[in-house]
């Protein structure tokens, strides 16, 4: 770490995930997901769920009303839809890894408890883009090589070093210290995903030694594209 | 700490299913966005998100040279705890590599703090004496998972009201590590690798002072 580090030009979040999405799904799907009703539905039950505050309610419907046509694909909401097609494929991959059965005992245990806490994420981060306005950016459809426990395994600490690192590329381009609240709260589960992994297959737990190292988007998008159907 | 929660009423009342009961203080805005947050973490049963919205974003004043001193003094903490009292105690096996590695870090954060201070134009905190109650290697296990969780909350507490996005970005490479020891070591002791579950909440200075104070001469 050093102050004087050479600021790296910052990709231009916008449309970068959905460009993603256009290049590896089919197009028409992405459109009707993006005109779905899931999201309006979701919005409803977060509006709700606030109702009770009169002054975040108004906010809320204040804030809703002067950046739904606009941000979409810019800024935070950006952000966020980049992270949830991390959390939407990494829950896929412990989906498959539960599934496949390939794990029992302890590290079965964990590896359900690291697949929950993904699906939280999306949960989570879904919430928050319909919050700020935005659409949520549509489930991929993952693919893995899901061979043996110990291939799995690697696959997963490499996964969750990606994801971490991923967070932690972001944490500097977050407008909202709320968005940023929620971010930071995500990317040390992440870690502590990865290192638990790095035990188990008997790899460093701090990879990249004392201080951890920021991914960009377009490195991350790069290295998750050939988990993507 | 999950503890906090239970004895703090205003972190009680966050844990509340009712979220709309939390109140955000200090912000012209509405924390419209950590209250989706709440309801996702509601749904999974993920209580541990809800204190973001009185802690994260409450922690105001000081500015980054102030914060960082406030890192430094727990990074001190940590270095001082894994290089001396670890040397101490009579380590062995994987407790003894984590103690040397983690220590040879949290040194490292040490310095990068201090010089991240000096170029903000601050005075680096003075390094205090510290005092760990642990005498063997399993109390200083358990005291080291205390400790890096700690950490890890602090930073997660304290970040958001950094001002500069350099200095964030740096607080973050930090964070991230002290999150790696702090799973290990719940591993090693048995314990949780994610005690939080999906979301690591934020401390405040003051709960992060309730478990680092005492350890201060």
């Amino acid at each position: 770490m050093s102050l004087d580090t050479q600021e790296e030009p910052v990709p231009q979040p916008a449309g970068i995930v959905e460009r993603l999405v256009r290049d590896d799904l089919d197009r028409k799907r992405f459109l009707k997901v993006v005109g779905g009703a899931g999201a309006a539905s979701f919005g409803a039950f977060v509006l709700a769920a606030c109702g009770s505050s009169t002054t975040s309610s108004t906010a809320t419907k204040a804030a809703l009303a002067s950046t739904k046509s606009t941000a979409s694909d810019t800024g935070d909401v950006a952000i966020l839809n980049y992270a949830l097609t991390l959390e939407y494929l990494e829950t896929q991959f412990y989906e498959k890894v539960i599934a496949a059965g390939l794990f029992s005992g302890k590290v079965g245990a964990l590896v359900k408890d690291f697949g929950a806490q993904e699906a939280s994420h999306v949960v989570a981060i879904k919430g928050a883009v319909v919050q700020l306005g935005g659409t949520p950016v549509a489930k991929p459809e993952g693919k893995f090589p899901i061979t043996s426990a110990s291939q799995v395994a690697q696959l997963a600490y490499t996964v969750e070093n990606l994801g971490a690192s991923a967070y932690l590329g972001q944490a500097a381009n977050i407008q909202s210290p709320e968005v940023l609240a929620s971010a930071l709260a995500i990317h040390s589960v992440e870690a502590r995903h990865a290192s638990t992994f790095g035990t188990l297959v008997k790899k460093p737990v701090t990879p990249d030694g004392a201080f951890a190292k920021p991914a960009d988007m377009s490195t991350v998008l790069a290295a998750v594209k050939p988990f993507i159907a | 700490m999950s503890n906090d929660r239970l004895t703090n009423p205003e972190l009680a009342a966050c844990a509340n299913p009712e979220l709309a009961a939390c109140e955000v203080h200090g912000m012209s805005r509405a924390s419209f966005l950590l209250r989706g947050a709440l309801a996702a973490g509601s749904v999974y049963g993920a209580s541990a998100v809800s204190p973001f919205v009185s802690s994260a974003l409450a922690q105001g004043g000081g500015g980054d040279a102030e914060i960082l001193n406030f890192a430094l003094t727990l990074e001190y903490l940590e270095s001082d705890f894994y290089n001396v009292k670890g040397t101490q105690v009579g380590l062995s096996g994987q407790a003894k590599s984590y103690a040397k590695l983690f220590g040879e870090q949290e040194s490292q954060h040490v310095e990068a703090l201090t010089a991240a201070v000096k170029q903000l134009g601050g005075k680096p905190v003075a390094k205090p004496t510290f005092v760990f109650p642990a005498d063997d290697e399993k109390s200083f296990l358990a005291l080291a998972s205390v400790l890096e969780n700690t950490g890890v909350g602090a930073y997660n507490g304290a970040s958001p009201s950094l001002k500069s996005k350099q200095v964030l970005a740096e607080a973050g490479e930090i964070l991230q590590v002290e999150a790696r020891h702090a799973a290990a070591i719940n591993l090693l002791i048995g314990k949780s690798p994610t005690p939080n579950q999906g979301f690591d909440p934020p401390l405040t200075k003051t709960q992060v002072l309730a478990t680092a104070g005492p350890l201060i001469k």
